[in-house]
């Protein structure tokens, strides 16, 4: 139609709650992070013994009343180590997800306003992202030594360019709105309109993209451990326990299995919650992907 | 009943027995819940003849888009639903028709284009293909038959070589080739009715012109019965046979286009035809002595160049532009896309940095200043965008707007408030409206808020960038008294662009005509109005729609 | 059209030069001693010094760039610490299975994928559409190696139909190769077709909004064709785009599948490397997978202007 409608009420200020309302979908994939972060929370209180204490008399037992969900080849308990693997899984996705947010910011808004640095910054952000995540993780943990800290870094680095790259098309797309023009031209200085005009317009794409990074640096978190260079193998990871389970898959497949129902489990719940909250926040985004 | 329509040939006989193509009656469409009315349209009732052009004018929400879907079965059926009336077509009602019924007579018996032609054509298809997409759809031609078709089709819609054109990209073709692409296809069946949405509203008024004739040409020739939605009354006046004036939904009045145009009887008509401005100038008297406000000296500004491996490739968006505005004066800068007047309006306020020539404000010169340097003359120069919906930070409160250039220049916060709500009253607004957001307002309101956003920071220049182009005719009105008021309170220079030459006449005392990034043509606007002197600008004149008729002018001057 | 590759070519430059320069500082910013870390822990300092010299480690580091980089441009990856073998001949000898995996699950998860992702668009809110959502959204979630060792155990341990691991080359009879690619491709595809499939409903969707469908609609056109003949081909860029960004992280779950289904392709290459902290290799190899990566989207550029006439060269 030609007529313009008025976009009176397209904008209402709301909590954050609202904004999963008639989106069932997203309700579930929210109420199933809130079980999972209050588990990694609460952990010591739901029944878990130490995830790392070695007892090799209780080794490969099958899931009962007493090891709810069985015991690894060292005789540890499964529940316990998945509980505790949570705050593994979490700790990693979420400081990715911030550390990639806060830099690919930064980054982005400087490459996005300061024309003579687009060119350079931008070159070196494909080159980052030409190298594929996953192997540039592993030279760096292989090489830097196992820790939490590396491995949250290794993972961080790939994730940056993309984020660079969303923020720095959402400040180019806006600094050619007339009404940052008129800021412009009412000698707005530069700082301020990057602030007050330019910034809150990335915050939407942005937290709709912190989901994703989450999920996917959880995702890349279980692959290094699968490939002996994440997390050091004592830490109780749902990475590591796969990847220590793995050989004995026929024997006792709970060890391999239920970390990773709780690794695909979280992982959908937090993409799902993305797709929810980008349909809400961001339905242009929704449009490009 | 596909194809099986009874065929009858276009009427030859006297104009007073047309057959009637289309009987619309009573037709009412079903607004979703929520919106701020129950019905798109409702009890409307029209009749278009073969042979025949009838105009739905109103403005925007008035529910002529609407109408014209509705016909041709393209509402988006979720949100629009018909609920009453009929849509008698050759007889037949169409919204009894299952959906293949009416897909089957879409491009064959009835045909539509569209706004937009730039966006309106498949852009990775060739518009050969486009115009024989109908043919295969409709027919069962060989693909020589076809390709025949499609030339003579092209010829008639008088595209240059059809031949070399057959193959060419939309992307290739001028916005008034496309929209001959568009008719092309439309017509090459030949069908009883031709639905117009605004086919001209996106082009500039030399096409314009050109598409309006074309149109009337071909119906004409071949008897079609057209419906051609429109908000512009120039237009209405060109082409017209018939009237039907709309208003939220509801039609109005109807008649000839002669009844209508001189004689409208409901006060809303009246009230439309009233705010066209006139293309006649009101006599304003010159202002050789009052002192220059704002001054530019061969101003240029050139696109392109630099880069290794391109091409050099460089667009002279304008060139050796000198202009002068005197305190209390308005300049009109007038042109169609693509002259370079938003470029100078542009350089002018420093949101593009020209590549030649000089900005004087007052005695300052301001063209190559830096960014720093700049800041305190930022103030003197205040601009009034285009697009009333893009013009205000959704985000911030309308205050916020207001008061960020005063506070900039260290006035207080308390104090920048209390002036904005001072200005708001100025601009017709209640002052307690400032703690609103921009989307509680309508588009014209949108730009009062605008002019009073320039205004907080007491200006010497104001620039007007088509801002009042995107408005209905008669919110335009309204602004453009505002402006006009806003000038004369506080002697402000305004620069005027715009591509209206209605509104050039009305509001302007002296013009500029640019074409091509220059100059062609200035002199004060009685002076250029009664006497053009380049071919150009005669033949701008010329095409302006509606000159036949004199529209109620809104403003009388001084 | 020569002049566009051309320039397009020169314009990859820069960015193979930070790849090459991030691969380099990679193993320089690691803390400790590089020659030590590779040798290991029970590494004798003759061992660490012989590495040293090898990795030229004695010299200024730009000095070590630029020579470096001299190598590069001749081809020369390298030499593997183990197997003294140059890299390039090792990359030579394990390239053939990880080309075929990830052809097959680039081809089969297009094919898949655009149909669906399309389907889903114009079906857009009824339950096909959030069906293929919620599979797409699945495909993102569950890691390549949980699918893998679920379709080992339904489709090899259980089944019995499919062979549990290795990897047969096509010129072993096209029968057995696909025999043994079926469940590593599978697994692997999950994600590709995930993301090309959403990527695909979501540019038809917009697609689908342009003014130029609705023309084709009031020309009497039939939805199936203004689906087909105008939508997909209009939606085609973006999700050419995808495929080549997909292939970075295609790359990384070819290491992973490798791994779980023993194929002894450039993932085993480079989990092996990565045990021995035979870095030549590892570095190589991330350069390998970079430059390939660069090339195709090189390819992809080149792609751009057939399918889109508006993309000038």
């Amino acid at each position: 139609m030609t007529e313009q409608t008025s976009s009176a009420g397209s904008r209402r200020r709301s909590g954050p709650w609202s904004l999963l309302a008639g989106h069932p979908i997203g309700i579930i994939g929210a109420a199933v992070m809130i079980v999972v972060v209050a588990a990694a929370i609460l952990a010591p209180l739901l029944g878990t013994s130490d995830p790392i204490a070695l007892n090799p008399v209780n080794r490969l037992k099958h899931p009962s009343e007493l090891f709810w969900l069985g015991t690894d080849m060292y005789g540890r308990d499964v529940w316990s180590r998945v509980v505790y693997g949570a705050r593994v899984s979490l700790t990693v996705g979420v400081s990715a997800a911030a550390l990639s947010v806060v830099f690919g910011l930064l980054i982005g808004m400087v490459a996005g306003y300061v024309r003579w640095l687009d060119g350079i910054v931008m070159r070196v952000m494909d080159g980052l992202m030409a190298i594929p995540g996953i192997l540039l993780a592993i030279a760096l943990v292989s090489l830097s030594g196992a820790s939490i800290v590396t491995v949250i870094i290794a993972i961080t680095i790939p994730e940056i360019p993309r984020v660079v790259r969303l923020v720095r098309s959402v400040v180019l797309s806006v600094r050619e709105e007339p009404y940052v023009e008129a800021a412009i031209s009412v000698a707005t200085p530069v700082t301020k309109i990057l602030r007050k005009h330019i910034l809150p317009n990335t915050i939407p794409p942005l937290i709709v993209q912190a989901t994703y990074v989450c999920a996917s640096a959880m995702l890349t978190e279980s692959f290094l451990s699968f490939l002996g260079a994440g997390t050091p193998p004592e830490v109780p990871s749902w990475g590591n326990m796969m990847a220590e389970g793995r050989l004995f898959f026929p024997l006792a497949p709970w060890i391999v299995l239920f970390p990773g129902v709780a690794l695909a489990l979280t992982i959908l719940a937090v993409n799902v919650l993305g797709d929810a909250l980008r349909d809400k926040l961001d339905p242009k985004l929704a449009r490009r992907i | 009943m596909t194809g099986g329509a009874p065929m009858t040939g276009p009427t030859n006989g006297p104009m007073t027995e047309r057959r009637t193509v289309l009987d619309v009656r009573g037709l009412t469409v079903r607004l979703p819940d929520g919106a701020d009315r129950r019905h798109a349209v409702e009890d409307v009732s029209l009749t278009v003849g073969a042979g025949e052009i009838v105009c739905i004018v109103g403005e925007s929400g008035s529910g002529k888009s609407v109408t014209a879907f509705t016909v041709m079965g393209l509402l988006p059926k979720q949100q629009l639903r018909p609920v009453a009336g009929q849509i008698l077509f050759e007889g037949a009602d169409l919204l009894t028709k299952s959906a293949a019924e009416l897909r089957a007579m879409r491009g064959e018996r009835l045909s539509m284009i569209f706004q937009e032609p730039m966006t309106a054509l498949n852009p990775v298809m060739t518009v050969g293909d486009q115009i024989g997409e109908v043919l295969d759809i409709h027919t069962s031609l060989d693909r020589g038959e076809r390709e025949q078709r499609v030339l003579e089709i092209m010829d008639l819609v008088r595209l240059p070589d059809p031949k070399a054109m057959l193959n060419a990209y939309p992307h290739q073709l001028s916005g008034g080739q496309r929209q001959r692409i568009m008719i092309a296809c439309a017509l090459v069946l030949d069908p009883a009715l031709l639905i117009a949405d605004e086919p001209t509203t996106a082009l500039d008024v030399t096409t314009q012109a050109q598409i309006l004739k074309l149109i009337k040409e071909m119906q004409e020739r071949r008897g079609t019965g057209v419906l051609f939605i429109t908000h512009d009354f120039g237009v209405v006046a060109d082409i017209a046979d018939r009237v039907v004036v709309m208003q939220r939904g509801r039609v109005v009045e109807s008649g000839t286009a002669d009844e209508i145009l001189r004689r409208p009887s409901h006060p809303y008509t009246q009230m439309l035809i009233g705010s066209v401005p006139s293309l006649h100038p009101p006599a304003r008297a010159p202002l050789h002595h009052a002192p220059v406000a704002l001054e530019t000296r061969g101003l240029g500004k050139t696109y392109g160049g630099g880069g290794f491996f391109r091409k050099d490739r460089t667009v002279k968006a304008a060139t050796d532009v000198n202009l002068v505005v005197r305190k209390g004066e308005t300049l009109g800068i007038v042109g169609e896309s693509g002259s370079g007047k938003s470029t100078v309006a542009r350089c002018v306020v420093r949101l593009i940095d020209p590549t030649e020539g000089e900005i004087y404000l007052h005695d300052a010169e301001v063209a190559k200043l830096s960014a720093s340097l700049l800041r305190k003359h930022r103030k003197r120069v205040q601009i009034v965008f285009q697009d009333p919906y893009r013009s205000l930070n959704p985000r911030q409160t309308v205050a916020e707007s207001i008061i960020e250039g005063p506070m900039n220049f260290g006035v207080s916060r308390a104090d920048a408030l209390a002036k904005a709500r001072e200005l708001m009253t100025l601009v017709g607004l209640e002052p307690d409206a400032v703690d609103r957001y921009p989307h509680q307002f309508s588009g014209g309101q949108r730009q009062r808020i605008c002019i009073a956003r320039a205004l907080a920071m007491e200006p010497d220049v104001l620039i007007a960038d088509e801002a009042v182009s995107a408005l209905d005719v008669s919110v335009q009105a309204q602004v453009l008294e505002l402006l006009d008021d806003v000038r004369k309170r506080f002697n402000l220079a305004v620069l005027f662009i715009t591509h209206d030459l209605r509104v050039a006449a009305q509001i302007c005392d002296r013009i500029m005509v640019m074409h091509k990034g220059k100059v062609v043509e200035e002199g004060s606007t009685a002076e250029v109005f009664a006497n053009p002197r380049e071919d150009y600008t005669k033949a701008l004149f010329d095409a302006a729609p509606g000159r036949g008729y004199e529209f109620g002018g809104v403003r009388a001057a001084e | 059209m020569w002049m566009f590759i051309g320039r397009r070519a020169v314009a990859t430059i820069p960015v193979m030069l930070v790849v090459a320069f991030v691969v380099f500082m990679i193993l320089r910013l690691s803390p400790g001693d590089p020659a030590t870390v590779i040798a290991g822990d029970y590494a004798s300092p003759a061992d660490i010094a012989r590495i040293r010299a090898q990795l030229g480690l004695d010299q200024p580091v730009a000095l070590q760039f630029v020579s470096w980089i001299g190598r590069l441009v001749q081809g020369d990856l390298g030499i593997s610490i183990f197997s003294n073998l140059p890299v390039t001949t090792l990359i030579g000898q394990r390239l053939e299975p990880t080309l075929m995996l990830s052809l097959t699950t680039v081809v089969f998860s297009v094919l898949v994928a655009v149909p669906l992702g399309a389907v889903a668009a114009w079906k857009s809110g009824t339950w096909i559409d959030r069906t293929v959502m919620v599979v797409a959204v699945l495909g993102f979630s569950v890691p390549v190696f949980v699918l893998g060792y679920f379709l080992v155990y339904g489709f090899s341990l259980e089944l019995k139909w499919l062979p549990v691991q290795g990897y047969k080359s096509p010129a072993d009879g096209i029968g057995l190769f696909f025999r043994h690619i079926a469940l590593p491709a599978g697994a692997l595809s999950a994600f590709y077709i995930a993301l090309v499939a959403r990527i695909t409903r979501a540019s038809v969707l917009e697609v689908l909004e342009e003014d130029y469908i609705r023309t084709a609609r009031a020309k009497g056109q039939v939805e199936s064709k203004v689906l087909l003949v105008h939508a997909l081909r209009n939606a085609s860029v973006p999700i050419v785009t995808v495929i080549g960004l997909g292939i970075a992280a295609l790359i990384g779950g070819v290491v992973i599948t490798e791994s779980v289904f023993n194929i002894p392709g450039l993932g085993r290459l480079v989990v092996d490397a990565i045990l021995k902290r035979d870095y030549p290799i590892i570095q190589g190899l991330i350069l390998f997978f970079s430059f390939l990566y660069i090339l195709l989207n090189l390819l992809i550029d080149i792609v751009y202007t057939v399918l889109d006439p508006r993309i000038r060269y």
